[in-house]
């Protein structure tokens, strides 16, 4: 390491890069533009966003073979790159769906916020050394704490943030400590590196066992695994709609992604003894996710213990400790980004109209605009994961890796697991469909940004659950670094 | 290049329900014609295809295959045998007539079009699929617009609860069969889908006695099998005319079909092991399915249980594993199917008029509604198995399979011969030739022109098979033969 920068170190950050001056252009026009222009920052911040992927996708993409850069600070390899790009179009899909939300969508900070939390979950996916992760995970949180306190004067939403700040504080020390222990015996902060030391046995079995539980549980916050998930509905429900949304699929997808890294390629030696916990921690966190989803009333609570849920089910795929796990685990991921999203970018265009999130005030919906009607039946039916839709696809492939690993019970649990989903996102069908209310009259007005995302989210939910090859690819490519 | 005659039918109703959903909803004449003209095309190819078919050549034809996903070996594999042409035949007319009969629906028809046209092509998907992977893709598509249709346009009264059980009860079936179909890929170890590899893949004879009652029943549920049986009736009544026409007519065929195609013939061993076991749920079925449609005092109730008595016929003539059964079951899919939809449009005719189904409160319709009464006694000549119409052609060869196997079980499952025949003769009698109440004695018309050839083309339907049973009997034989290779010429 002489200190020079070559280009693969370039194309290694080029995301962060442009992600960065994204964010610059928006606090610049931010202090540029009068007032009444200023919702004009989210078509620039999705312009940038989708730019960024764009040019990502054609200069950026990694060798086959990951290679450590940076002073093996970060992995260039494709694991990190198929979850940058889902940020990115996470945040771009996000960016759209608040610019119409009242004290959120003209304000600059927010989507600066936004984007430096994307450049956070970049870097999560793609560190490979323990002090690189946890500055990514914080540079990830800290936006996101101030992002689901956005409404100052809503005591939710400060509740909400302050809930989420201190929930993440404590883990993350958590996983701190973890790290730290880990170092300490082994002498080393890289991940790469821990998987050798363990190998040579430089790590007692208890201490090991130990970091490996605290780390865990800094992980299982991320992806709200039970038991600790408590924060997600509380949040969900204050945060800003379009920021609980990203909450619940980058923010989510970005754990996983450390998750799936970590202990594949940290703690391979381990992963007999920890799959067992994982199916375990998996059960619970699916089963516990759909009761509670059940008796919910409001929407965004639901979707929250709904997302538990999911993320009970990637688990799944996770324990399998296969390829063919891991394939799985990306591939729900990325149907489970766009569908929720959709499902969230509903909730926020609703909201605007009706000023409620109730699930009884969908009464009539598909009367009064069916259009949403039919984005909303689209992305419920993935969640619920009925075909010809993506999340169909997802929940095959996770129950195929389980009766791949001979855990057919595993499976079992999670396809029963899916009919309880299936009963509450009917309900909510039977809400929009089957129900009369009295205001059908009146309109629900889709705004244009909102309108483009969840055109652009319904078709990609049919996208990846019917042309589902190469997303496959993707997926394929992403895992196949672990092994 | 062939013209791909299976892939044209599969994506015409979807395909035109999606341009349905762009009419705007006030426009309800166009919404009608579209969905008519599409439906006619549908009807139009599945006819083409029958007649198609090459009997002399047999085997699976009109054969498309394209990679869907290479690393895992799913393809879009479509095909056509002897016991599924006749099945995609019966999905034409039923959802030929079922638009005919829809006309009247004027509360959201655009939807409504729609989602049976998604039910439409899945059903179609699922009878040509020679892909495991596919016919999952496709069943499921099958199952949920149900549920939106029921709910919706159903019985008031029932209808929340019914769409509801019903689509828990299918999903429960079809993913326990999901986790087997997945232990069979896996255990094959060819790392595909395609079923015809699949037949090849010999799997271990203790594997295939754990997975076959799973996957045997897990479809068999939406095949109306007791004691998994309780969502059908219920759902029936729920459901509007076109749907029950669809539900008993096409999707029970689709439980019964998926049940052969996965379970019997990739798991034959098992089949072997566990038919006897089956064939008393299926007896229980027959006979305790009738007696139960003979005490009912709705109308759809009683059509509504009939059909799961009669679907316990077709899964007795695939439990007796023989040739006869078989063959007989797979007539009985198709004359069931066209004898259903045919009674449950009679009783949405009645229905929309005198707005009661409750049998004591009905009577004289021959006069006023003549075309209708006859309809309705082909019907039922056809459901009692009566010589000259389709049902005796299906019946009586699955009697005798069933007696090959086994006289005891024919004998008491022809029990439900003669309380199918109490029933029927019961209803004609009260409902048609019955004193009319005052009540209605005004406000009943004679059905539309549009009814009439819906109910004239189905009970034709059941009459030329009768007479002329040539017409199917041999194609379904040369189906018939391909299951029996696999059974090892049992």
């Amino acid at each position: 390491m002489s200190g020079s920068i070559d280009s693969t170190m370039t194309f290694a950050l080029l995301p962060e890069i442009l992600l960065l001056f994204v964010a610059g252009f928006v606090l610049v026009f931010d202090l540029v533009w009068s007032d009444d222009r200023k919702r004009g920052l989210g078509w620039l911040t999705a312009g940038g966003l989708i730019l960024t992927l764009v040019v990502s996708l054609i200069f950026a993409r990694p060798p086959a073979e990951g290679i450590l850069v940076w002073g093996s600070m970060l992995r260039y390899d494709w694991l990190g790159f198929v979850f940058k790009m889902l940020f990115i179009f996470g945040a771009a899909i996000t960016a759209l769906l608040s610019m119409d939300v009242k004290d959120l969508g003209t304000r600059g900070e927010f989507y600066i916020l936004m984007v430096v939390s994307t450049i956070g979950m970049g870097l999560m996916a793609a560190s490979a050394d323990m002090i690189m992760l946890y500055l990514a995970i914080e540079t990830t949180s800290i936006p996101l704490y101030i992002l689901a306190g956005f409404f100052k004067t809503d005591q939710k939403s400060t509740e909400s943030g302050f809930k989420y700040l201190l929930f993440g504080a404590m883990t993350s020390a958590l996983l701190v400590y973890g790290f730290s222990l880990l170092f300490g015996y082994s002498g080393t902060t890289s991940i790469y590196g821990l998987a050798g030391a363990i190998q040579a046995g430089l790590i007692a079995q208890a201490p090991l066992i130990g970091s490996v539980f605290l780390i865990l549980v800094g992980f299982s916050f991320k992806v709200s695994a039970v038991p600790f998930h408590f924060w997600a509905p509380d949040v969900y429900e204050g945060a800003p709609t379009p920021v609980a949304g990203f909450l619940s699929t980058a923010s989510k997808a970005a754990g996983f992604a450390v998750l799936i890294r970590f202990f594949m390629s940290a703690l391979p030696s381990l992963s007999t003894d920890w799959r067992l916990v994982i199916a375990i921690i998996s059960v619970a966190t699916m089963t516990l996710g759909n009761f509670l989803a059940i008796t919910q009333n409001n929407i965004k609570r639901m979707l929250a213990y709904s997302s538990i849920a999911h993320a009970g089910y990637i688990l799944v795929g996770v324990a399998t400790v296969l390829e063919l796990g891991m394939v799985s685990v990306v591939f729900y991921l990325i149907a489970y980004l766009v569908t929720n999203l959709a499902a969230f970018g509903i909730v926020v265009t609703f909201w605007r109209t009706s000023h409620s999130d109730e699930i009884k005030d969908y009464d009539g919906l598909s009367r009064r605009a069916p259009g949403l009607a039919l984005a909303m039946l689209v992305a419920f039916l993935s969640l619920a994961g009925m075909p010809p839709f993506g999340g169909f696809i997802a929940k095959v492939l996770v129950f195929a890796a389980a009766v791949k690993a001979d855990m057919v019970w595993l499976a079992v649990i999670g396809v029963l697991n899916s009919i309880i989903g299936l009963y509450y996102y009917l309900i909510v069908l039977k809400h929009v469909y089957l129900y009369r209310s009295d205001n059908e009259e009146s309109l629900v007005v889709v705004s244009t940004p909102a309108r483009i995302a969840l055109v652009v989210l319904t078709a990609a939910i049919l996208i990846v659950g019917i042309g589902f090859a190469p997303w496959f690819e993707w997926s394929s490519s992403a895992a196949s670094i672990l092994f | 290049m062939q013209f791909p005659i299976i892939s044209v039918i599969v994506f015409i109703p979807i395909i035109s329900g999606m341009l349905i959903l762009l009419i705007p909803g006030e426009r309800k004449t166009e919404i009608r014609v579209t969905a008519l003209a599409a439906s006619a095309v549908a009807l139009g190819l599945s006819i083409l295809l029958y007649f198609s078919y090459d009997i002399e050549i047999a085997g699976y034809q009109f054969v498309e295959k394209y990679t869907w996903l290479q690393d895992l070996g799913i393809s879009y594999y479509v095909g056509v045998d002897g016991m599924n042409t006749p099945l995609v035949l019966l999905t034409g007319i039923v959802m030929f007539t079922g638009v005919l009969i829809s006309w009247g629906i004027d509360d959201r028809p655009r939807e409504f079009f729609a989602f049976l046209f998604i039910l439409a092509t899945g059903v179609f998907g699922v009878f040509v699929s020679l892909d495991l992977f596919m016919l999952f893709f496709f069943y499921e598509i099958a199952v949920f617009p149900m549920f939106l249709l029921i709910a919706i346009w159903g019985w008031k009264v029932t209808r929340e609860y019914a769409a509801m059980k019903l689509t828990l009860y299918l999903f429960v079936g079809s993913v326990v069969a999901l986790v087997g179909a997945l232990a069979m890929y896996f255990t094959s170890g060819l790392g595909t889908f395609d079923m015809i590899a699949l037949e090849g893949a010999a799997f271990p004879v203790v594997f295939q006695k754990f997975w076959f009652p799973f996957v045997f029943l897990g479809f068999a549920v939406l095949g109306g099998i007791w004691p998994f049986h309780n969502w059908s009736p219920d759902g029936h009544v729920a459901a509007p005319t076109a749907v029950s026409m669809f539900h008993a007519g096409v999707l029970m065929k689709l439980g019964a079909f998926a049940a052969l195609r996965v379970g019997i013939m990739l798991l034959p061993e098992g089949a072997k092991f566990w038919m006897p076991f089956i064939i008393l749920l299926t007896i229980v079925n027959v006979v305790y399915g009738a007696y139960i449609a003979m005490v009912q005092s709705d109308l759809k109730y009683v059509i509504g249980f009939s059909s799961v008595s009669h679907m316990g016929l077709v899964a007795m003539g695939f439990a007796t594993l023989n040739r006869e059964g078989m063959i007989g079951a797979g007539v009985q899919m198709f004359s069931h199917g066209v004898m259903t939809a045919l009674f449950f449009a009679v009783v949405g005719m009645i229905y929309d008029r005198a707005h009661t189904r409750l049998i004591p409160e009905l009577g004289g319709f021959s006069k006023k509604m003549p075309l209708v009464t006859v309809a309705f006694i082909v019907g039922g000549l056809v459901s009692m198995g009566m010589p000259g119409f389709s049902g005796f052609i299906a019946e009586f060869p699955i009697f005798m399979g069933v007696w090959r196997m086994q006289p005891w079980i024919a004998i008491v499952a022809s029990i439900s011969i003669v309380i199918t025949a109490s029933y029927i003769i019961r209803i004609i009698s009260k409902v048609f030739f019955g004193k009319m109440p005052e009540e209605y004695a005004d406000h009943i018309h004679d059905v539309t022109v549009l009814d009439k050839v819906a109910l004239v083309l189905l009970a034709g339907i059941l009459f030329i098979l009768g007479v002329y049973p040539s017409i199917m009997v041999p194609l379904v034989e040369s189906g018939v033969d391909n299951i029996l290779r696999l059974l090892g010429g049992a």
